[in-house]
């Protein structure tokens, strides 16, 4: 989390929403350890990343539709199925629980 | 009135250890406890049984540094999945202390750097235990091995390590003989496997057991047939990660043949 405060206070100052995505749990294979975070304001910007690059696009609409009432906070996951191969999910493999949430704490 | 948030981020950014405790699923999605070594918290869950509890779990994780997902009782029961709670936990960096202030010296702190430590370079000797020489190490200290340990040795914890690389004895020994009785997690010396034998006998004739010599990673490193300082440093990093991981990688000390 350390690496994405900046960015943070950059849009607290301004006044914008944050999200903030955390990667809470792993099954198989993922690219990142629990604790690694991204945040997304509510312009879709973003700071950090929760895994390769696999799901980052799909936790950019999972933020904006918290960050516009449209969902509440809580865990999305993101796996790999064959017969599901162009859904999003990460290629090694695995599956990557984040929780989601907005930064008003 | 400072916010979790902020508390968060002064004591991350002030690289004082600190765990954050999350409850992800449950009555109060998004509730939080922060929990800091001291045990201080700020914050809270939802019920003060629960605190205690996830307050009691946070301080023994951050000594491990492992972050995860706990289940709980609404209470804070064991063996019952009512809430979960993501502990995500930032622990001190973990400390590696190179003893010799040698060429491979520079490249081991470079490593360690790259890797997150918080290195300390070790050597009696003034001339070569310069901050104009390892520039990239936190600390540089112009000791004697056994004296440096005497100060941080009780510091020293199961993510630390201590790479020995004088391979001169009058500084090998004293050494090893001072980290060995810290529950350091990894020890390793340098040396040729010549210089490995003639150090075993040195070591015993200080009293050293051969138990307490099981612990020594001698010659260091992983035997990938390094060479240079640069190969070297790798070798002895990958001994660590191998170590913590509890992988089996090859290590210098389990075989036999030509170090290079």
């Amino acid at each position: 989390m350390h690496e994405i405060f900046d960015d943070i206070e950059r849009w607290r100052s301004a006044d914008q929403k944050v999200a903030i995505a955390r990667v809470v749990d792993i099954e198989g294979s993922g690219p990142r350890d629990p604790g690694a975070a991204m945040a997304v304001n509510s312009l879709g910007e973003v700071a950090g990343s929760v895994s390769g690059g696999c799901v980052e696009g799909a936790v950019v609409g999972e933020a904006l539709e918290l960050l516009e009432g449209r969902r509440k906070a809580g865990i999305t996951s993101f796996g790999y199925s064959d017969d599901d191969a162009f859904a999003v999910g990460l290629t090694c493999g695995g599956t990557i629980h984040l929780f989601i949430e907005e930064l008003d704490w | 009135m400072t916010s979790i948030y902020e508390r968060f981020r002064d004591l991350l950014r002030s690289e004082v250890p600190v765990a954050l405790a999350t409850l992800i699923e449950g009555p109060d999605v998004g509730a939080k406890l922060l929990v800091e070594e001291s045990g201080s918290t700020l914050g809270g869950l939802g019920s003060e049984q629960l605190d205690r509890v996830v307050r009691r779990d946070a301080i023994a994780m951050l000594d491990a540094g492992t972050s995860e997902v706990r289940h709980y009782g609404p209470k804070g029961e064991a063996r019952q999945h009512d809430v979960s709670i993501f502990i995500e936990c930032h622990a001190r960096r973990p400390h590696m202390v190179i003893f010799g202030a040698v060429d491979f010296t520079r490249s081991l702190a470079s490593q360690g750097k790259l890797l997150g430590f918080r290195v300390t370079v070790c050597d009696a000797r003034e001339v070569f235990a310069t901050r104009r020489r390892f520039p990239m190490a936190d600390e540089v200290v112009v000791d004697w091995p056994d004296r440096l340990l005497k100060r941080i040795g009780s510091d020293l914890g199961p993510r630390d390590a201590v790479c020995v690389l004088t391979h001169d004895a009058k500084f090998d020994v004293p050494a090893i003989v001072g980290a060995l009785p810290t529950r350091v997690g990894y020890l390793g010396a340098m040396g040729s496997r010549q210089t490995h034998e003639k150090r075993i006998k040195r070591l015993m004739e200080e009293g050293v057991t051969i138990e307490e010599l099981e612990r020594v990673r001698s010659p260091i490193g992983l035997d990938i047939g390094g060479r240079t300082p640069e190969e070297t440093a790798v070798s002895i990093v990958a001994e660590i990660i191998a170590m913590r991981t509890g992988r089996n990688a090859p290590s210098l000390s389990e075989g036999q043949g030509s170090i290079h």
